[in-house]
Order: C-alpha cells, then structure tokens, then sequence
C-alpha cells in the first residue's frame, strides 16, 4: 500500500511538472507538442549531469545542479518550436512531432557517441546513476521520499500565483486567448510566448529528470520517456489548462501508473490473475477514455496554435 | 496650448501598391468636441486611424498633439499621446473579468504581484462618473455586447486618454443602446474629452456630432458643421451622387406558401441550450420576411438548419409542401433553394478557385457543365461566368480566372449574388446580404431582393440592419433567444418598438 502511494506520488510528480509546461505554453498561445522529446532531452541533461559532477558535492548543491543541467537542456531544446513556431510560423503541430522523434534519437546517438559502458569495445546507450540516485532520496520508515514531490508541490503553488496573481500570468493568458487584444495594449505578444514555451521547456526537462529518476538506476536512451510526454498532455486537457484541476489529473494518472508497478502486492488483483502487460496499457487506455468523454466541453486558450501575424486585426 | 486642437493630421498621403487609400487628407480636432469621420467603405477611414496609431507611416503629412509636431510609430506612441480606440471589433478577452481586461496592458502592482483592489476601486469611481454601469467583476462571456462596449470605453478612461476614436460603434447595438451611447458620448465630452466618431449613419453623426469631415475614394471632401447641415448633404458629400434611400416597390401579389418550418428546435455549438427554440414561420411566394434580431438571438443556427448545415433536433422544414427536413444539401439546391450565406469566406466561396468555377459551384455536375465522361465543360463554364459577371457587375483584376480571395468584398458578395439568383429559387435566404458593402452595392443588393418579390418568388432576409428591416421587407418577424418574440409590419412600427422586441424587454404570441 505504501509502495502505491510512493510510486503514486512520484508518477503524478513527473505529470505535473510536463503538464504545468505545456499549460504555459498553451496559455501562451503555442500548443507544445514536443514535450516527450523535452522531457528525453531535459533526462539527458540531469543524467549526464549526475554521470559527470563529482559525487563529492554536498547534496543540496549536488541536487540543484542536476537540476539545472535538466532545466538548461529543456530551454535550449524548446526554444527550437519558440523560433519555428513563434518567429517563423510554422505549423505547431509539425514543430512539435519532429521535437519528439529528433529528442529520443538525438539522446540516443549522444549517449552512444560517449560510450560510459566499462568495457570500451561495447557501444551503450546506457547512463548509470546508481550513486547519484541516492541523493535525492530520503527514507521515512520504508517510505521513499523523493526531492521531487516537494520540488512538485512547490512548483505547483508557485505556477497557480504566476497565473493567477500576477502581471506576467495576466498577460500570458492574454496572449493565448485574444493575441490583438494583448497587443493593442502594448504588450509584446512574441515575447510572452517566448516565455510561454521556454517555461515549458524547463518544466519539461525537469520533468524528464524526473521520470527517469523515478524507477531504476540507469536510464536506456532508446526508450525514450515511454509517452509520458503525451500522458501529459492528456492531464492538462483533463486539467483544463488550470493548475490545481491538473494536479489532480496528475494523480489519477499516476494511480494508474503506479498500479502496473504494485499491483502483485494486492491479494485481490493478483487474483484476477491478468497478464501485467494490462495494467501496463492502463494509464494510456484511461487517458483515451477520459479525453474522449470530456475533452467536447475542454475550454482550450482560443488562439492557441495559431501563428500571430500583426498585419491581421 | 494656444492652438484649440487636440490632435491635427496635416496634409495625410498613405500609399499602396496600386492605389492611393489616403491623398493628402486633414483632420482637425478640437478640444471638446464630438467629432465624426463619415464616408463609404473603402474610402480611407480605417487607413487613416492606423496612420493616427501609428500602425502605418503616411509619405507624407504630419500629426500635432497640442500644435506640436509628433511622431507615431505604434499604439504604444498613440497611447502615450493619450489617444484611446474602441475598436469596431472589441479587443477584449472573452474569458477574463471585465476588470482584468481594463487593467491589461497598465496593470497596477508590486513586484509584479497584481494589486487588484486599487484597480477596482478606480474603475467603480469610473463608471459612476460617466455613467457606465457594468460589473468589473463579470466575465466578458456573460455579459451583453452593449457592456463589453461600456469595457471597451472604461479601458479608455483607465489609462486617462483624452482622444477617444470610436469606429462604427453603434452597428452592434440594440436602438437603445445606440441612445445610450450617445448620452456616454454627451457626458464624456462634457467632462473635457475629444471624440472622433467613425461612422456611416448619418442620423446618429447629426444627432452627436458637433463637425463632421467627409471622405470619399482617399481624398478630403470637407469638414462641415452639422448644426449647418442635413442629412441629405452629408449624404451626396460622401458618396458623391444623390443616393435614393428610398425604396421602390410594386403593390404586393402573395402566392402560395413556399417554406413552411414547423416547430424548428437547433442545437447551440457554444452552450448547451437549444439556439433555436421551436420555431415556427412560413413564407409566401411574393413576399419578402424578414427574420431581424440583435446577433446572437438564433438567426444562424435557424439558417443553418433551414439550409441543411446543421442537423436539426426535431421539427421539419418543407419547401413546396416537399419536406426536406434531412434532404442533403444539394437536394434543397436543386429544388428550389438559394442561399446567399452569413459568412461568405467559409460557407459562400472557395476562396483559392478562380470566380468562374466558383460561379458554377452548385451547378457544375449539371450536363451543361461536365461530360458524361466525367470532364467538365470548360468552355460552358467560361461562357456561364463571362455572362454572370456582366449582368451582375461583378468587378474583378482578371475577370473569369480571378482567384475570388484576391477580390474586394463587395465583388465576392455580388459573384455569390450573383450565382443564386441565377439558379431563379423559388426561395432565396439571403443573410446579411450587404454585410460590408457600401452605399451603392447596398441598394444594388437591395434592388435585387426587390426583383425576387416582384417576380412572384420567396425571400428571406435575416438582417442585423435596422434600416434594412425596416425599409426592405413586407413583414418583419423579430427573433429573441432563439424564439421569435413578435411580428410586424414596417409601415406600420417603429425602430424603438422593433428595439424593445430584439432586447427582450416585450414579446407576443406570433402564430406562422
């Protein structure tokens, strides 16, 4: 039961913060298609960073770093759909489709191309963090706290006061709903959906540190983040592109999840003796299901996904 | 301060490619007056305001605040200068409060925290100063397009300008919130401020306006006062002819009935009660109805329905006594049916094919037109369109192999006109025919309703126009909700009372 929570907490975790990004990139008026491929790029970030820093550090900074590394990757990465989408126009939908199949090969080729495997003659796409791992985790009994569902709970307060309570949310949404409107006002549309997407650049890397923290001590670049960038994006739907709503898509979510990796541990599921692979389809299939009943009343930001041209008015 | 001038443009020349939209114009504005830009669509206002906001660099010509020479170069530079726009279409976001839209752009706050109450307070002094009820705390959504304009003028009044444009900003508006309006107008100028009113209806122009300058084709016709003038005047400076407003008709021959909707009930797209609510109504060959109402009250999802572009929830719709409640399209097409459509750019053309297959939409699988092989006959199209085009006037770069999204507005209409008309329907449902025309394409359009009637066949007219519902139809039947609330006839009401209806404020029981 312990071990559903945890695991519960942590998957919802990772949906939260790649949910949150692509929640500010919509408000912002770029539909962020690419988070999957942020998310392997921000996980190539962090782990490379845990691969490479000195174990040394103390483990605040040692963390803070690693963080970082994701955070910087992600911007880097997502500024490509802010130059694409916002600078040249192009299709949001295409932008963020080639994000995600570049970011998954590029990680791979890199990983590759560096080799951490012991023996130099095999070629990896493996990164260890056997080590590295430990530091963000701190045991309360036998439950498993991890740094990251505080990180979490913070970053989720603190992007419901940007929306709602300040200036830079106001105009945000301003953007993403009435582009004119904002800019009849003097705000700088360009600027705040630069804001918007490199937001969720950094709320998609960390994301993807995240989620490959999550489970084991290694990461395999070929898989990838396993759709949990779309999962996400089923959650902000399912949010309604508001904070507090996506947190708790988070967590239905990442019940879900969590059941394939705990469910031999409940007597009654056990019983029903399903193969596992089920209740590995579940969060997908759950995600196909709720769009398909709610997403005819999702109240998306009006001028999301559309190029602004100031010559229209 | 020694020039009575807020704002002055001077000797304004806006070119572009191919033609002149501004050729030498001066605009004076005085401090404290009310004064109106008149002319036809077409004939440079729009160009000119965007010169004022900076949105264009005019060649030549210069702009004075104050008698001092200014430079402008975006809505930024117009806004320092303390010059505020109600646009015709309202920048306001639909989901926002009304007071998170007055404060967007200026928003007051601390370290980038929002510090809404000072705002608040602000406002609410606002709009008991000039009498601009509204809720600073409902959404734009919820509120009635004659508050959303009061937002518009409160965002005005928030950032302190003291040049105030208005464009077109009675064309959405109920007879009594026109009234409104002006007294807003009247209080605000009262207290000091200087309004530009761009508009083509001159009984409002006389009734606020104190000067009023007149532009035609791009070029400067004059500034006259309107205490010195009259309607009539205005009215050949800015078209440059006598224009009959007056409408001729031919005593009325009614026929059979041509449609018959029967307890018509449409779903909305945009909330979950019914847009159209058990309707009911016939029309009659020789007769021209006409469903007016404020926009929003039903009248599209009706056309819709009526034309097959949405499925209905129940009732039927019969044509001839045919019922052709889930006929498809083509079949209302060819039995007698026409529709000239409310959007024209998405339901009336296909923007990218050339005017002559544009012209035989409806009618290109016919054997006039396609082989029974399959190809289409190119020469009979040429021929069809080449005829249509002189008949109707229709003015194009290219004539039949003109792309019709590189056309004016006035043209795509006349072509769509132009293709329905020619199918001779029995029934013709034309909505908002002259939406974005000016003077001389109205009474072309006007003329051709008319000519319908006269020849013995159905029209439907759906109009927001009240000059339109009142001056062209034999019968006016007033929607309210997606209910029609009453029915009249033209001679024998008025626009006030036709008001009342279209608010909501009176209904009666209408029989079809």
């Amino acid at each position: 039961m312990l071990l559903l929570i945890q695991y519960t907490l942590i998957f919802a975790s990772v949906l939260i913060l790649v949910a949150l990004g692509g929640c500010f990139s919509e408000h912002s008026g770029v539909i962020n298609l690419g988070l999957e491929g942020i998310m392997v790029m921000g996980a190539l970030g962090g782990a490379l960073g845990m691969r490479f820093l000195p174990i040394g550090i103390p483990g605040f900074f040692y963390i803070l770093l690693v963080l970082l590394f994701a955070i910087l990757v992600g911007v880097l990465y997502s500024s490509l759909l802010a130059v694409a989408a916002i600078n040249f126009r192009a299709d949001q939908t295409i932008v963020g489709t080639a994000l995600n199949m570049l970011g998954t090969a590029a990680a791979t080729v890199i990983v590759k191309a560096m080799n951490t495997a012991a023996n130099p003659n095999d070629v990896s796409s493996i990164i260890q963090y056997i080590e590295p791992k430990k530091k963000f985790i701190v045991y309360f009994g036998s439950f498993e706290f991890n740094w990251f569902m505080l990180i979490t709970l913070i970053i989720l307060a603190g992007a419901w006061f940007v929306l709602y309570k300040t200036k830079f949310g106001l105009r945000l949404m301003a953007c993403g709903e009435h582009p004119q409107a904002a800019d009849s006002v003097g705000i700088n549309v360009h600027k705040m959906r630069w804001s918007g997407v490199l937001i969720s650049g950094a709320l998609g890397g960390l994301g993807g540190i995240c989620y490959i923290l999550a489970g084991v001590s290694e990461w395999r670049f070929e898989y990838g983040v396993a759709g949990f960038g779309f999962l996400a994006l089923a959650v902000m739907i399912f949010g309604q592109w508001k904070p507090t709503r996506i947190a708790l898509a988070a967590l239905m979510f990442g019940f879900f999840r969590a059941l394939s990796n705990t469910y031999m541990g409940f007597g009654f599921l056990q019983a029903l003796n399903l193969p596992s692979t089920i209740y590995n389809m579940l969060p997908y299939i759950i995600s196909i299901i709720v769009l398909a009943l709610t997403s005819k009343n999702s109240k998306a930001p009006k001028a999301e996904g559309i190029p602004y041209d100031k010559g229209q008015r | 301060m020694d020039t009575p001038y807020a704002i002055e443009m001077l000797n304004i020349t806006k070119k572009f490619p191919g033609i002149i939209a501004n050729d030498n114009i001066t605009l004076q504005l005085k401090r404290g007056e009310i004064h109106a830009l008149l002319g036809e669509n077409g004939a440079g206002k729009s160009t000119l305001m965007s010169v004022l906001f900076g949105l264009y660099q005019p060649e030549e010509g210069v702009i004075k605040k104050d008698g001092k020479e200014v430079k402008i170069n975006d809505p930024n530079d117009a806004n320092d200068l303390g010059i505020g726009m109600v646009h015709q279409h309202f920048k306001l976001v639909e989901c926002f409060t009304v007071l998170d839209n007055i404060i967007l752009g200026v928003e007051p706050n601390k370290h980038g925290v929002l510090q809404k109450e000072e705002a608040r307070k602000k406002v609410i002094a606002l709009s008991k100063k000039y009498g601009l009820m509204v809720d600073p705390d409902a959404k734009i959504e919820d509120i009635t397009v004659g508050m959303q304009q009061r937002t518009e003028i409160l965002k005005m009044l928030y950032r302190e300008n003291e040049i105030l444009i208005f464009d077109e900003p009675t064309a959405v508006l109920t007879p009594q919130e026109i009234d409104e309006l002006m007294q807003i107008m009247r209080n605000l100028k009262a207290e000091g401020k200087s309004i530009l009113f761009i508009s083509h209806k001159l009984a409002e122009i006389m009734a606020v306006a104190d000067r009023c300058t007149i532009l035609r084709k791009g070029k400067y016709i004059g500034t006259v006062e309107t205490a010195k003038t009259t309607a009539q005047e205005l009215s050949s400076l800015m078209v440059g002819r006598n224009v009959n407003f007056h409408i001729e008709k031919k005593p009325q021959k009614l026929g059979d009935v041509v449609l018959e909707v029967e307890n018509m009930t449409v779903a909305s797209k945009s909330h979950n009660n019914n847009a159209v609510k058990n309707v009911s109504l016939k029309v009659r060959a020789g007769e021209i109805v006409c469903l007016a109402g404020i926009d929003g009250n039903g009248q599209t999802e009706f056309v819709h329905g009526l034309t097959g572009l949405e499925p209905l929830v129940s009732g039927t719709v019969k044509l001839k006594g045919q019922d052709i409640t889930k006929a498809p399209i083509r079949k209302r097409n060819t039995s007698g049916m026409s529709h000239i459509p409310e959007d024209r750019h998405k339901h009336g053309l296909v923007l990218d094919y050339s005017l002559e297959n544009n012209l035989v939409l409806e009618t290109y699988f016919e054997p006039e037109y396609t082989s029974p092989a399959g190809f289409l006959k190119k020469d009979n199209i040429r021929k069809t369109a080449e005829r249509l085009i002189k008949e109707f006037d229709v003015r194009s770069g290219q004539g039949p192999v003109t792309i019709a999204r590189a056309m004016s507005g006035g043209n795509q209409q006349k072509a769509i006109i132009a293709r329905e008309i020619d199918k001779d329907p029995d029934l013709l449902v034309a909505v908002q025919p002259t939406r974005g025309l000016d003077v001389g394409a109205i009474e072309f359009v006007h003329k051709q309703l008319i000519d319908r009637r006269d020849s013995g066949k159905a029209v439907l007219l759906v109009s927001l126009e009240l000059d339109e519902v009142m001056d062209v139809p034999d019968r006016i039947l007033v929607m309210y909700e997606g209910e029609i609330v009453g029915e009249f006839d033209p001679k024998k009401t008025t626009q006030e009372e036709l008001g009342l209806y279209m608010a909501g404020a009176k209904r009666m029981e209408v029989k079809a």
